[in-house]
């Protein structure tokens, strides 16, 4: 009896939280929804009345998304973002990738040091080398979206030797060995056992460092030639600096461009995104 | 076997090395050189010692020991709040009921948006919600302060709650259940069983929101600027603006770098302690 009263209360109970966890998702979302009808207000309505659906005496049409576009040069800014991160990420996980297994296999003074370095870099903050940085890269000629993988290279191994390291030195070496009797080369080796193996920790490092590389502000504009380049978050937040006021309906369908691309991959690549967070968290 | 690849090492460390050295090693040694130095580029430095360091403390235009104490205070807080809010969420999720992948993934969503465009995102929101007040969020600085909290949470009590799950559901089951049975009561099993056997998250999320707390520059440029009269600036963003929003500062922004990455440093020294401590005693 008892225990058939507890079943109960917890399915009662069960019922209750789909409830209210319905409630406040809906909430969470809010703003994002909130965001895309504000992109077809006119822009004095926005701060007047930020709550409201977009009736017919504010409806603004495309106007603010044609203005955005126009002033931020949009579809361009994508196209950067887009060539950025996929040949960092690209380079990224293919010389770390090789690099962490080298320093895995190979343990002397140097590669302890070279493993030490990655992780200290982890944690410095960008400031401490923003100016130098940026300064290096400019009379290195690392200035464009073909070069600055580079750069997001450099700054970015850290995190991933650290996470191809922490996977290889579980991983037994007895499949090596027994292709290196066979005659193969240790480049052989890596393409052809080591690679394959890796598959899931490249997936979930190539999310960690997309995400981070896709969104970041500060070193592309302080690296890229920014009057000919900008990537999405500089072309974001140039919509305010270049123009003095903001213009906050412009501002509205530019934020909702942004952020469309975003959600489609995370709904298609959800699980990949989640248990790479997971893997990133358990190295980290 | 380690022989025969070491003769490689051209291949697969020289490239990623390389690159090291451009993006991470010279900046980070001529930085640190840098601070001590007078320059407004690389090349025209001249050794002044400590004076960079000087000049940093005593600032008063734009107050760095105020930045500093700022930014404690919010990522302290932002630490607290976050991890609360993202272990409740998980504690309720793993309970399995209707939707609770569905929530997962809205509450996750919004960590995927950048940093600049959460905070003009949420300037809109915030500005009106203050309308109705007569307020702005650039009306003092705590406004700017309770605003970049609120965004926080938003983005980041999702990643929180998906470590916190991990590890939640790893616990064994036998466990809970044996508590159970000894007529633990829930909060008990909480306190006692999951709160201890989920401490390497809690150590790991504790890190990851407190120095993300100490990092943060996307959300305050976007959302105050550091406005009102830089009172809402946080330590990056205090930084920034003294290397390139005045002239002959670059050597004490140099210096603030130099006093932020310690701090960061030494936060994650900490921890790393921290997490050697407890695998030692299980």
């Amino acid at each position: 009896m008892a225990k058939n009263g507890l079943k109960k209360k917890t399915r009662v109970a069960n019922h209750i939280l789909t409830v209210v966890f319905s409630l406040v998702s809906i909430l969470y979302l809010y703003p994002l929804v909130m965001m895309v009808f504000n992109s077809f207000k006119k822009k004095a309505f926005i701060s007047r009345a930020p709550f409201a659906l977009p009736t017919d005496k504010m409806f603004a049409g495309l106007s603010n998304y044609e203005l955005g576009i126009s002033r931020t040069n949009f579809w361009g800014s994508m196209v950067w973002s887009v060539v950025i991160t996929v040949l960092s990420v690209f380079l990224i996980l293919l010389c770390t990738s090789m690099c962490a297994w080298f320093i895995s296999r190979v343990v002397n003074g140097w590669t302890k040091t070279v493993y030490l370095l990655c992780i200290f870099s982890m944690v410095v903050p960008f400031q401490m080398v923003m100016f130098t940085l940026s300064k290096l890269a400019n009379t290195v000629q690392l200035n464009t979206p073909w070069t600055i993988p580079i750069v997001y290279l450099g700054f970015g191994a850290g995190l991933a030797v650290f996470m191809f390291t922490g996977y290889m030195r579980s991983c037994p070496i007895a499949i090596e060995e027994s292709a290196m009797i066979d005659g193969c080369t240790p480049l052989g080796i890596f393409f052809k056992v080591v690679l394959p193996i890796l598959q899931p920790t490249y997936v979930s490092t190539g999310i960690l460092e997309a995400m981070w590389i896709w969104n970041d502000y500060l070193l592309p504009y302080l690296v890229l030639d920014i009057k000919k380049y900008k990537t999405i978050p500089i072309a974001v937040q140039y919509l305010k600096g270049g123009y003095g006021s903001v213009d906050m309906g412009a501002m509205m369908a530019m934020l909702t461009l942004a952020i469309l691309p975003i959600v489609v991959f995370y709904l298609a690549c959800q699980k990949y995104i989640v248990s790479g967070v997971m893997a990133g968290a358990v190295k980290g | 076997m380690t022989n025969t690849i070491k003769r490689y090492w051209p291949v697969f460390v020289l490239p990623t090395m390389l690159a090291f050295a451009i993006g991470f090693l010279i900046p980070f040694v001529s930085g640190l050189y840098l601070s001590f130095c007078d320059f407004t580029t690389v090349s025209n430095a001249t050794f002044v010692g400590f004076s960079n360091y000087v000049k940093a403390f005593t600032d008063t235009s734009s107050d760095f020991l105020h930045a500093l104490w700022f930014t404690t205070a919010f990522a302290g807080l932002s630490t607290v709040l976050i991890n609360l809010f993202g272990l409740a969420i998980a504690l309720l999720l793993v309970r399995g009921f209707k939707g609770t992948n569905i929530f997962r993934t809205v509450f996750f969503l919004p960590n995927m948006i950048g940093g600049i465009v959460l905070g003009w995102l949420w300037q809109v929101i915030l500005n009106g919600v203050l309308a109705n007040y007569g307020r702005t969020l650039v009306y003092n600085e705590w406004y700017g302060f309770w605003g970049l909290m609120i965004v926080m949470l938003w983005q980041q009590a999702g990643y929180m709650m998906i470590i916190y799950i991990s590890g939640l559901t790893s616990i064994p089951g036998e466990l809970i259940e044996a508590a159970e049975m000894d007529g633990a009561n829930s909060w008990q099993v909480l306190t006692r069983v999951k709160l201890p056997m989920i401490m390497p998250s809690i150590t790991i999320c504790t890190f990851l929101t407190l120095t993300n707390g100490f990092k943060l520059f996307d959300q305050n440029l976007a959302l105050t600027n550091g406005m009102p009269s830089s009172q809402s600036e946080l330590l990056a963003l205090n930084i920034y603006n003294t290397f390139y929003g005045r002239t002959g500062w670059a050597g004490a922004g140099q210096a603030k770098a130099v006093v932020f990455c310690i701090i960061v440093v030494a936060i994650a020294l900490i921890q790393l302690r921290a997490t050697r401590t407890k695998e030692v005693q299980q």
